[in-house]
């Protein structure tokens, strides 16, 4: 296919030669290519196969009044490069004068070995053959399971570049597969109820394939049994995913960008607050073994590394890009993406429990214990019931209410409170680490949460 | 300093087959697929030019153009389909996507299973003929700079409290060329446009955060006309009432929906499950419902992608069929589905002209266009009046639906009502329900319909929509708070 691996030294030559022709002395690039492969069945049959290639540049150009422009392309032509260029230089006469992004200092730093060997594709036939068995372990669960209205297995390979006109040179590769079943379940007389589960892994071979079947089935068993729940506030446990989406949604208050845009909850001198309970404790660790869509850099080629963010319950550090490391006199984190203004986010989230501090809560056990909670599996609407420049969310879940060791599923209803309060009310970590695809983060244990149902 | 940024509606990469031997190369690519054995060859060629501006308090933070091209190239065979995209439109290129596609279904050109039963592209149907200046016609940057400023300037003059003060403006320009071997060939222009303002406001503890954005379809000078005061004394009024307010007690009340975007609980409790991409996937609960009650008397909504400047209006879908007007619900009785060509082949339900795609990287699916339930017989005062305790939603904000239709939205702005009359301002409410359940609820429409610009999320990505309704009652929903 001519979706051939990017060249990085011609992409370079063709820049710096356009650049100098144009009197720019300052640019920079980042580049993408990808690769992929997609199969989704339905009761037995393919139902639609896919494949995609795709490659974009995006292209920064600072001009001789040291103001920033951008553009980005799917083109990879030489025209388009141009074009891109070009472009990028126009754009740079409307150019923040009060937020200059530059170089990143680090863009030259030895960067981490992340040893994730390149796998090879499987093919999408071998991919058709395993989800349809997939498919049909699931059906075969429970009478009651009659479809997998979303499902999909994806293998693919992507490539990344960063360089710049000072000699930074990035690349790097990568592989990456995936499963996805969500099982659709209905009993005569009863509302459908569904639940999913995904697995990841550097390539399709290395897919827990089982896993993930019997956790769709487990999950989606356990809610036809359901009930309304009361209207009150409960004590709550969120499973390690559910607590990772809430926490990610609330990631700009540990986002500097955010908190010079002033939408974030955390001030710029709010580094040292004491955010939570002093057992809690978060890393956006990158590096994680278990994280496979790492980079070993950002968009602006800083290397990506283990950054503390919440220490013992106290902030101690932000996400940076190198725009605001320098405002906040520090070193980029490595969070950054590639823009005028330059964005920023979190990579990978590590919660963990102050190893030598006991919660004063060991009893409780999301098993085991016989006292009264809602658990929590997993949350929706997100991007819809969580107000992050507020701290506010009110969202629905799907879990169970406990009761002496019982679990009922809850019918539909919706959690809601603030993340500052939730953060400060949390009441227990279990000790064992769960690594999920997102994350990894312990069941956490919170009090007094709001709860709305439909009894 | 130069004041525009270059535009790309013309050049080597053109898609006019009148600049361009696109009938040829298609026709050999087509000819090809359908050779090896394929029921039908489908390629979505597509040519986008972007520009998003941010302006942030009393400066310009960002202005971001980016431009691209693709194709997709989709095969059916029996009901199944491989679908391949890709940047590369040379000849090799869509070959090699071509066949990459066909050995999804075990098919290859070499093969010859079948001899071919292509005639050949139709004529050429250009809804873009007449469009060929309309990214040159849309405001150069020095006007966008200068509106958005306008913008943040002004909610600065309406608003108490501001934090942040934000205007944007995103151009979105695209050229498609849609060729299929049952000879389908139609070549269309787009521009969707949006403009909107949003705010912080804080006081102490006390927050809000309230944003509008407004949005049309094929009228290049929208921005010049658009009413920046006006809207920004509506975003203040909004973020100083909701500054205080709050947070709404949560359980089972009637509430009213304002009109306009209130229409996203037609839109995500119902709408999605009347795509036929929901009836393949057994994911709907009104699969075999045409013809029965599944919602009040009161309510006869409507899809449709013709309304002139509204967001999901389109000149023809993504698979070359021009849109209509479908009535999807009339006095309560489901009327019809929406289809795409996918659908009609696999679940018997006519193309209502919803093939519907964010861009050649996905392949169409069904999806709404102009979707609203229409105006009733009542007043608005009639709708509140009627309420003994319950919720008022003024403004609404995102919302979705699952995969057992449990859908669910957030209301940006409310209040409660008590005895008839509305009350306090409450913050903090999300709306869950299930379809089944909530539109035979939906007893009282008032007389005030009004539509609003969105984007919806779904299988074939982001597509431009428009929401709405007039002002309705819903009898009892849960509504979700603290």
């Amino acid at each position: 296919m001519t979706n051939a691996p990017l060249n990085v030294r011609s992409l370079q030559d063709q820049l710096q030669s356009l650049a100098r022709r144009e009197g720019i002395s300052k640019w920079d690039l980042g580049a993408s290519r990808s690769s992929s492969a997609s199969v989704q069945v339905d009761r037995g049959e393919a139902k639609q196969l896919k494949a995609a290639q795709r490659s974009s540049i995006t292209v920064r150009v600072w001009n001789q009044q040291g103001l920033v422009g951008i553009t980005s392309t799917s083109d990879l032509s030489d025209s388009g490069l141009e074009k891109a260029l070009m472009g990028a230089h126009q754009a740079s006469e409307f150019g923040n004068p009060d937020d200059v992004p530059g170089f990143s200092p680090l863009a030259t730093a030895p960067q981490p070995d992340l040893h994730r060997p390149v796998q090879e594709a499987q093919g999408i036939q071998r991919l058709l053959e395993q989800l349809l068995d997939a498919e049909r372990q699931l059906l075969g669960r429970h009478p009651a399971i009659g479809t997998l209205p979303y499902n999909a297995m994806n293998e693919g390979s992507s490539e990344r570049i960063y360089l710049n006109s000072e000699g930074a040179l990035r690349q790097a590769q990568r592989t990456q597969a995936s499963i996805f079943l969500m099982a659709r379940a209905e009993e005569s007389g009863r509302k459908p109820r569904s639940g999913g589960a995904v697995r990841l892994a550097l390539g399709s071979r290395d897919l827990d394939l089982s896993g993930c079947i019997d956790e769709a089935a487990e999950r989606t068993i356990s809610h036809l049994n359901y009930q309304p729940i009361d209207t009150g506030r409960y004590l709550v446990c969120f499973t390690p995913e559910a607590f990772l989406d809430l926490i990610g949604s609330f990631s700009s208050m540990l986002n500097a960008r955010a908190v010079l845009d002033g939408v974030s909850l955390s001030k710029p001198e709010s580094i040292g607050d004491q955010l939570a309970v002093p057992f809690f404790n978060l890393t956006d660790n990158g590096l994680h073994p278990a994280h496979v869509g790492a980079m070993p850099f950002d968009g602006e080629g800083t290397p990506t590394r283990a950054l503390p963010l919440i220490r013992e319950g106290r902030l101690e550090n932000f996400l940076h890009s190198e725009a605001t490391a320098r405002h906040f006199g520090v070193n980029p984190t490595g969070h950054a993406g590639m823009g005028a203004k330059v964005s920023v986010g979190p990579d990978w989230f590590e919660v963990s429990r102050t190893p030598s501090m006991n919660t004063g809560a060991d009893h409780l056990d999301h098993a085991t214990s016989v006292d009264t909670f809602v658990l929590i599996e997993s949350l929706s609407a997100l991007h819809a019931g969580v107000k992050a420049s507020q701290g506010a969310f009110s969202l629905p879940f799907d879990g169970w209410l406990v009761q002496g060791g019982e679990r009922i599923s809850v019918e539909a209803a919706t959690v809601a409170g603030d993340i500052r309060e939730l953060l400060r009310s949390i009441v227990h970590l279990e000790p064992e680490s769960v690594i999920t695809h997102e994350g990894v983060s312990p069941y956490v244990w919170v009090d007094g949460l709001a709860i709305t149902g439909e009894a | 300093m130069q004041t525009t940024l270059q535009k790309s509606s013309a050049g080597f990469n053109d898609l006019n087959p009148g600049h361009h031997p696109w009938r040829q190369r298609l026709d050999a690519l087509l000819n090809a697929g359908v050779s090896a054995g394929a029921d039908l060859v489908e390629v979505f060629l597509e040519r986008t030019d972007h520009l998003g501006v941010l302006a942030e308090q009393d400066k310009i933070t960002s202005v971001g153009p980016s431009f691209g091209m693709g194709a997709g190239i989709r095969v059916f065979r029996s009901g199944r389909d491989g679908f391949v995209s890709t940047n590369d439109l040379s000849d090799q290129g869509l070959e090699e996507a071509l066949h990459q596609a066909l050995a999804m279904l075990q098919l290859n050109a070499s093969t010859l299973a079948s001899p071919s039963s292509f005639d050949g592209l139709g004529p050429l149907r250009d809804y873009g003929s007449s469009k060929n200046t309309w990214l040159d016609s849309t405001p150069d940057l020095v006007t966008i700079t200068q509106r958005l400023l306008e913008g943040t300037h002004c909610l600065q003059k309406r608003g108490q409290h501001l934090d942040v003060r934000r205007g944007s403006f995103a151009r979105d320009w695209q050229e498609v060329l849609v060729a299929a071997s049952d000879g389908t060939f139609a070549r269309d222009i787009r521009l969707h446009q949006s403009s909107g303002l949003s705010v912080l406001a804080a006081d102490g503890e006390h927050r809000s955060s309230i944003a509008r954005r407004y949005g049309s379809s094929d009228r290049p000078d929208d921005l010049c006309h658009w009413n920046v005061d006006a809207s920004a004394q509506e975003v203040c009024d909004s973020a100083a009432k909701m500054l205080r307010a709050d947070y709404v007690d949560g359980g089972q009340m009637p509430v009213v929906l304002a009109n306009r975007f209130g229409g996203v609980i037609f839109h995500e409790a119902c709408g999605h499950l009347l795509e036929t991409t929901q009836v393949e996937r057994g994911s709907t609960p009104f699969a075999d419902s045409i013809g029965e009650s599944i919602a009040h008397s009161a309510v006869t909504a409507i899809d449709e992608g013709v309304s002139g400047g509204a967001f999901g209006s389109i000149s023809m879908d993504d698979e070359g069929m021009e849109p209509q007007r479908t009535v999807l619900i009339e006095n309560g009785i489901l009327q019809c589905f929406l289809s795409d060509r996918a659908g009609e082949m696999r679940t018997g339900h006519a193309r209502t002209g919803s093939g519907r795609r964010q861009s050649h990287g996905f392949a169409a699916a069904s999806r709404m266009r102009n979707t609203y339930i229409d105006a009733g017989p009542h007043s608005i005062d009639d709708l509140i009046s009627s309420v003994d305790h319950g919720l008022y939603c003024k403004s609404m904000g995102a919302g979705s639906v699952g995969a057992t239709g449990q859908f669910n939205f957030s209301v940006e702005e409310g209040y409660l009502i008590k005895n008839g009359q509305l009350g306090q301002p409450v913050k903090g409410a999300t709306l869950i329900g299930d379809a089944k359940e909530v539109m035979p609820r939906i007893s009282m429409c008032a007389d005030d319909l009004e539509l609003a610009a969105g984007y919806c999320g779904s299988v074939s990505g982001s597509v431009f929509v428009t929401v709405g309704q007039p002002h309705v009652k819903v009898d009892s929903i849960t509504v979700g708070g603290r």
